[in-house]
């Protein structure tokens, strides 16, 4: 159907009204601010090309933190619609927008940029790299992740949001019932970031596998890299099933393919199954960099070896297996035989082994230690009770025959709450916190930051508690309303309140980092935690682009704990060698905007500009392949000047 | 102190969690199937309340005990772990999955099966119930009977029923918590759920898969009843009720909410959507319905023609985003 030029921008919400004045003001005072500051040139030069991991790190992070705003912004509108019955605060239409749109940017434009955010940060210090292995392509799945974003996040403002849930189940989201671009913003939106994801998983494997410092063997890696290496392979295994999955689906949308739809035979529960073959191990790439985030932070401040690090080793990697396995559990429902549903449930239920193991192992770092409860270490430690009860209602959930009665209801949206949250979100904010020092030079301020604490953990049990008894009395996920005669209604007023009071710690939080910014005082030695890994060995509070002046060599796992009580300190020599370093690139951020011309032109199908687009990319391609810059060196003078500002602050 | 926090946390939890339960609807079951389903929901429930404590016992006297407190005695960081814990908090959860594999697998199986009804001594065949989902009503066949219902259902006590499940358009859930479990209707295909009510009464189902704008209006009545008010509702409607023509039953594929309707005759004489995915689509634009988005200027409103019943048109498709 061709598109009314008066229909390109959503109108008739006052609350896309007032998104749509929001965006056009900051757009204009970024603008302003940025030629009146003349900070256009640094932009560019700085953040927009640089190839360095620890800024890449750091804009991801940024556009994470902007995601949980807005994913925070659509719950918000949610909890206030359920919190009491028959109330017009949203139309069902708008309700089933936020609620596909929270799903998919909490997973797809928060949680997992996030954590990419910190992986890019942190592991090539914790294992004495300089980089990545290939820096080109970290910028690029950079622009390609935020432009997936920006695509994703304009369709409520231009043309209108995907409605189908953020599973996107077929028949619902074929063009018969999910008429509009919706679906295309979604289906192009995740396709494009998840290309950026595929290429960060690649690089993760190669830099772990080839850029290990000198004695690092693989057992000695800090357990948040061997993490790392997990998660990427799981990346690799199960984003190109996704691809596949959404290339068919905008063939569906536009092409008039019949791969999920009602005509032509085509099969929607196909698309459910390669939806959770992807989806199931999402689960565990948005979990195990989690749970390699709190082993470091539990062993830092219980000031004791990582207890059991062979089997925290193991049980990573039979989760991940397991994680391959399990995803015929989340539709129990669909009539499979009683034999499948079996298999399901004992391999879902077997998962509990190995986190057990975790759990009990973490617990067990603690024993005998000296605890500091550092605003690190308090979310670390409010993630173990929580995500135990997040982890037995998974167990809860597993046993299909219960499932029936549990399925697409509130049980389900706690338990996964209970899960993503205790786990993705605290190790987020740990790790933030944890990290912040090496990012910016200040740790953040530790008072208001246990104020943030308590007030998430609480509202966050306020919120997502009641919600397992609202699944048990009947209420299913996804209903914008309930009727006064459903029971429902006191239960939901309490899981909104405790909504609100993640929301005040949110931003809570966000003042935290201005307050931090202006009056904490500045890290000058390093190592403000005393850590154990080698990320705390840089010569300065942020490490200089080419991270370590001597290539640091690793003996015992927690390398800087080992040099600390050897007294060996990596930075005394001042006997440099130039170091080869990575150009920057103007590529990756082209290429990446021309994909997302080409992805928003095919939603609208404006297939003219959307070829135009895609010659271009190719284009990008192939000047790229003749690109024979291979980097420059830093010279033995440069390292001296930056080496001896670094020891005089 | 964190620790006590979290200790009176649990504590709470746990009181509530026991306080709250007997009245809530999934566990309180009114048939043999959502009995089988509420057991094993309490089973697990046991189960893992002494996880929980367990996990949380540990970590209060860990955090209480290993606090920084300047010179701990105890402090020992040479620890790097113990093959003989470790073996045992294998073990434990392999023990404890196993055993609530077992009652799983088994009530997977039986659910599979029409259930038994311990209060009559002859087990009576299965009714047979075709449940068919279209955008958003429930549309219920009697084949036996040659009767058809919407939005609501009339079954007998103490006898299974047999769903047949199956949908017009969008994959939609059957759902009845208080007599068990649910399962998906998709079209083209069909599915079979077993259930079973042993008490007189009235009890909420619906949709629990969202099926778009509709979806939370998707609601039908089941009306559990004994025999003899049973059987007399059967003859009532099969002389009293219309007879439901095609020309009529394809005004229920357009998107929208109906009124209860009883009818005397069933549709599955010109379609089973089990068979036939696209009949719906066919139909509707046959006539004249088109989806437009709901961003859209035009077209929402879509004029019913006027069945024999009413169909509610205050709820059909009709939203007004734009024009306030």
């Amino acid at each position: 159907m061709p598109l009314r030029w008066d229909e390109f921008i959503v109108t008739g919400d006052p609350f896309i009204l007032a998104a749509q004045i929001s965006i056009a003001l900051t757009s204009i005072i970024a603008v302003v601010a940025l030629t009146y500051f003349k900070k256009w040139k640094m932009l560019w030069t700085d953040w927009i090309t640089t190839v360095d991991h620890k800024k890449i790190g750091i804009m991801y992070i940024a556009c994470a933190l902007l995601m949980l705003f807005r994913g925070g912004v659509d719950a918000m509108m949610m909890r206030t619609q359920l919190a009491a019955p028959e109330l017009d605060f949203l139309s069902s239409q708008h309700y089933n927008e936020i609620f596909t749109t929270h799903g998919t940017i909490m997973i797809i434009f928060m949680a997992m940029p996030f954590l990419i955010g910190l992986m890019n940060v942190v592991v090539p210090l914790q294992i004495g790299a300089r980089d990545l292995a290939f820096p080109f392509l970290n910028n690029l799945s950079f622009w390609t992740f935020f432009f997936g974003m920006a695509l994703f996040n304009i369709s409520f403002v231009i043309g209108g949001s995907p409605s189908a849930g953020w599973t996107s189940y077929f028949p619902l989201a074929s063009n018969d019932f999910s008429p509009g671009v919706g679906q295309n913003y979604y289906a192009l939106g995740i396709q494009l970031s998840g290309i950026g994801t595929l290429a960060t998983g690649i690089n993760f494997i190669v830099t772990i596998l080839r850029m290990r410092t000198k004695g690092m063997s693989l057992m000695k890696m800090p357990m948040f890299t061997w993490t790392v290496f997990i998660t990427s392979l799981i990346i690799v295994l199960a984003f190109p099933v996704l691809t596949v999955a959404l290339a068919m689906m905008t063939f569906d949308l536009l092409f008039g393919t019949h791969f999920f739809t009602l005509q032509g035979e085509g099969l929607d529960m196909l698309w459910a199954n390669l939806f959770w073959i992807w989806g199931h191990p999402e689960v565990y790439i948005v979990a195990l960099p989690a749970f390699g985030i709190f082993s470091e932070i539990i062993s830092t401040f219980a000031r004791k070896k990582l207890f059991g690090y062979n089997a925290m080793v193991a049980s990573i990697v039979v989760i991940s297996g397991l994680s391959f396995l399990v995803w015929v559990h989340h539709f129990f429902t669909m009539g499979n035989s009683a034999a499948v549903n079996s298999f399901f449930s004992i391999t879902t239920m077997a998962i509990s082994v190995p986190t057990g193991v975790k759990i009990f192992n973490w617990l067990f770092t603690l024993h005998k230690g000296k605890i500091r409860f550092t605003t690190p270490m308090l979310w670390s430690l409010g993630f173990i009770p929580n995500f135990v009860i997040g982890g037995v209602t998974g167990v809860m959930l597993a046993m299909a025959a219960a499932d029936y009665q549990y399925h697409n209801t509130y049980f389900l949206v706690s338990h996964f709450h209970y899960v993503l949250i205790a786990a993705t979100v605290f190790a987020c904010f740990a790790g933030l916190i944890y990290w912040y020092p090496k990012m910016f030079g200040h740790r953040m301020n530790e008072r208001i930051g246990k104020w943030v604490f308590w007030i998430f953990m609480i509202g966050f049990n306020v919120c997502f508690f009641p919600q397992y008894f609202l699944g048990l009395d009947g209420m299913p996920r996804r209903i914008y309303t309930y009727l006064e005669g459903d029971g429902w209604f006191s239960l939901n007023l309490i899981s909104t309140l405790g909504a609100f009071m993640m929301a005040a710690a949110f931003a809570l939080f966000v003042y935290n980092i201005y307050y931090s910014w202006r009056y904490e005082k500045r890290d000058t030695t390093g190592d403000p935690w005393d850590g154990r890994t080698l990320e705390w060995a840089t010569s300065s509070a942020i490490p200089p682009h080419y991270n370590f002046a001597h290539q640091p060599e690793v003996v015992e796992r927690d390398a800087f704990w080992d040099m600390k009580e050897k007294g060996i300190d990596l930075n005394a020599s001042t006997d440099y060698q130039k170091i080869h370093m990575p150009n920057h690139t103007w590529l990756g951020p082209v290429m990446a905007f021309f994909m997302f011309a080409a992805s928003f032109a095919l939603v609208f199908s404006w297939w003219i500009p959307a070829i135009l687009s895609g010659v271009a990319i190719f284009v990008c391609m192939i000047i790229r392949s003749f690109d024979y810059n291979d980097g420059y060196y830093v010279s033995v003078e440069e390292i001296e000047e930056t080496e001896r500002k670094a020891k005089e602050a | 102190m964190p620790s006590s926090i979290f200790k009176w946390i649990s504590l709470a939890m746990v009181a509530v969690f026991l306080s709250g339960c007997g009245s809530l609807t999934v566990l309180d079951p009114q048939g043999p199937v959502a009995e089988q389903q509420s057991s094993l929901i309490w089973l697990s429930i046991w189960f893992m309340i002494f996880i929980v404590l367990v996990v949380f016992v540990l970590l209060t006297i860990m955090l209480v005990k290993y606090r920084d407190r300047g010179n701990n005695d105890n402090y020992d960081p040479s620890i790097e772990g113990s093959h003989k814990l470790e073996f045992i908090w294998t073990i434990i959860p392999i023990v404890i999955v196993t055993i609530l594999s077992i009652p799983t697998v088994i009530t997977i199986y039986s659910l599979e099966e029409a259930p038994e009804i311990e209060e009559v001594d002859a087990q009576q065949e299965p009714l047979v119930i075709h449940a068919t989902s279209a955008n958003w009503k429930w549309i219920f066949s009697y084949p036996e009977e040659g009767i058809e219902t919407i939005n609501y259902i009339n079954i007998p006590v103490d006898r299974p029923v047999l769903f047949k499940l199956t949908s017009a358009d969008s994959m939609a859930s059957f759902w009845v918590p208080q007599l068990g479990g649910q399962k998906y209707s998709m079209s083209g295909m069909e599915t079979e759920l077993f259930l079973a009510a042993t008490e007189v009464g009235q009890y909420e189902g619906r949709n629990a898969n969202f099926t778009g704008e509709g979806f939370a209006e998707q609601r039908f009545t089941v009306n559990a009843q004994t025999d003899e008010a049973f059987n007399e509702w059967v003859e009532d409607t099969q002389e009293n009720a219309p007879s439901l023509s095609e020309d009529e039953y394809v005004h229920l594929m357009v998107p929208g909410h109906a009124e209860e309707m009883t009818f005397s005759s069933t549709h599955l004489e010109f379609v089973n959507h089990a068979y036939d995915a696209t009949y719906s689509l066919e139909k509707r634009a046959e006539l004249g319905y088109e989806a437009h988005s709901p961003h859209s200027r035009e077209g929402k409103a879509f004029d019913l023609p006027i069945l024999s019943q009413p169909i509610n048109t205050d709820k059909t498709y009709e939203v007004e985003l734009d024009d306030e």
